[in-house]
């Protein structure tokens, strides 16, 4: 446990070490502020809650969170510390849950840093903060969820950017999974419960749900399981590839 | 002595290619051991089964007692490991990548700070400490990963081409950091250089196509070259035939070879039949013709012929391994 401490201390200082953070925070906070109060129109609502402020979310992390989560795994391979970190007294698991932590960490630092708008809220009208509160949880969570497969693909190639593009694809399809465009794929010839499962996948519908405020056991059940899978995919990727 | 690294029966298959091919070895307390082999013999591969990276197709290994396969953790506590080309991560400081290290190691407070402290004053990183590692030059990043791998003072330390890339002061530097830690700990370095072995082992193997094809001391291993006693004579380059003539019909000499040095002195080097000793019935020649000498000794034997010699043999056996 203390050592997955110290991954994840690392990790978050190797963030902050390079502009990558400043960078990724400061594009983060004004997609947030363009999506927040021009496209969805927040003052001109005249509705006292988040809802076009969380409503965008699902769409800014399939592009930043890649962002993120492309280096975790694919710079440690190229530079060969992988091979280090590896022969130090510390299990695969406990190095795949530190890195994660880490990345989830620095999108939790990057949402705090939007609470402005829920200052501008508060002092506009009188929102119900439960419901606020439930926002930012299901956001944590998306945000969990993609980082997790971002952090798989990354440890599939040692190029990051490669890691970049197919984990914004498998980000994009997560989030249309209830759409037609991803169900027509398999309507035509997938028996109707693989639709069901598939169509279930959404992350849109799942944190939809989680925005109305109704914090449903079963959502968050939905991204801890999707997160364990592709940590636990993320060992089993890192420990097929470590000779090559 | 307790034998601190223990490998028997080490095979490692990638798909078809056969990177090692039955390795056993054993590393005592106290004994510096020479990893020599080509590019691709399996020298690198064997170091990362060793210390737990790589899992073996094939085959067991103990490290300080502890079965690398069945309790990792303890095996890669008593080992201090410095991979191919030194890998560390660029945008640490030395002083950060050595406090990460040691948190992960698990020493803590005090024990930490004079873990660090001892092993930047062996190292001589004092000036660095507080660069981005990225920016650091090769020798330093080198040193850096020394560091890195001494901080716990671990029983089994295991360098992979500690010297490669550095200059020759930097070279000697690490040589005798090696030799000074030796009689604790039981330390295994791969090299492909060769004078390496005469500098700093205790014992030599030689690995070529993933197989152990010798093993010994850096004397016996110099021993089976076809210049083992050798006496090689400088004389001026007037007299030299007929020094090669009357020496080539000595008993117990196969054969003379003799290169000019520079403008006026030749140097002829007097081979025996099966290595034995000529260098008496050479001296008494010389002063017999009084001959006018100007350096003569033996040769203990040269590390590169027996290299070459060892390593093409295998070679021609024709199979399939890694490049």
């Amino acid at each position: 446990m203390s050592r997955t401490l110290t991954i994840l201390k690392r990790e978050l200082g190797a963030y902050f070490a390079t502009p990558v953070a400043y960078v990724f925070i400061v594009i983060f906070l004004l997609l947030t502020g363009v999506f927040t109060f021009h496209i969805g129109e927040l003052y001109e609502r005249n509705q006292a809650d988040l809802e076009p402020f969380f409503r965008f979310h699902p769409w800014l992390y399939m592009l930043l969170i890649p962002a993120i989560s492309m280096r975790l795994w694919s710079e440690e391979r190229k530079a060969g510390t992988l091979e280090l970190l590896m022969t130090l007294p510390i299990s695969l698991v406990e190095a795949v849950i530190g890195k994660f932590l880490a990345a989830w960490c620095f999108t939790a630092i990057a949402l705090a840093l939007t609470f402005p708008v829920w200052i501008t809220i508060n002092y506009l009208g009188d929102p119900d903060n439960t419901v606020i509160i439930a926002g930012y949880l299901g956001s944590l969570l998306l945000a969990g969820g993609c980082l997790a497969i971002g952090s798989f693909i990354s440890a599939l190639t040692k190029n990051q950017v490669i890691a970049f593009v197919i984990s914004f694809v498998i980000c994009f399809l997560f989030n249309l999974s209830g759409f037609p465009l991803v169900l027509d794929m398999f309507s035509s010839w997938a028996p109707q419960a693989i639709v069901d499962v598939i169509s279930s996948f959404s992350f849109l519908t799942h944190f939809e749900s989680i925005l109305r405020g109704v914090v449903d056991i079963r959502d968050i059940i939905f991204f801890g399981t999707l997160i364990a899978f592709f940590l636990y995919a993320n060992v089993l990727a890192i420990e097929a590839k470590k000779g090559s | 002595m307790e034998n601190l690294i223990s490998v028997k029966g080490l095979h490692k298959h990638f798909g078809n290619l056969v990177a090692v091919d039955g390795i056993d070895l054993e590393v005592q307390q106290g004994e510096v051991l020479g990893f020599l082999g080509p590019n691709g013999a399996g020298k690198s591969t064997s170091m990362k089964m060793i210390t737990g990276y790589l899992a073996p197709t094939a085959g067991s290994i103990s490290v300080c007692g502890h079965d690398v396969a069945i309790d990792p953790i303890a095996a890669k506590t008593c080992i201090g490991y410095l991979p191919e080309g030194a890998p560390a991560y660029g945008e640490m400081t030395p002083s950060s990548f050595l406090s990460f290290v040691a948190d992960i190691r698990g020493l803590g407070g005090k024990t930490k700070t004079n873990a660090i402290a001892r092993a930047v004053e062996q190292i001589n990183l004092e000036g660095v400490m507080h660069q981005p590692i990225e920016t650091l030059s090769k020798g330093f990043k080198r040193r850096v990963g020394l560091a890195q791998a001494i901080l716990h003072d671990p029983k089994v330390l295991i360098l992979d081409e500690p010297t490669d890339g550095l200059d020759p002061n930097q070279k000697h530097e690490v040589r005798s950091l090696i030799k000074e830690m030796a009689a604790q700990k039981a330390i295994v370095i791969s090299t492909h250089i060769l004078e390496e072995v005469d500098a700093v082992c205790s014992r030599a193997v030689i690995i070529a196509k993933g197989r152990l094809l010798f093993s010994g001391t850096p004397a016996e291993f110099a021993a089976h070259s076809y210049y083992h006693n050798a006496v090689t004579l400088s004389v001026a380059s007037d007299i030299s035939a007929t020094v090669e003539k009357t020496l080539a019909v000595l008993a117990d000499v196969s054969g003379i070879e003799s290169a000019t040095t520079d403008r006026d002195m030749t140097r002829v080097t007097v081979i025996p039949k099966e290595n034995r000793s000529i260098v008496g019935s050479i001296h008494n020649c010389i002063r017999q013709h009084e001959w006018e000498v100007d350096e003569l000794f033996v040769e203990p034997g040269r590390l590169d012929e027996v290299f070459r010699t060892l390593t093409t043999k295998s070679e021609s056996t024709g199979e399939e391994t890694r490049t």
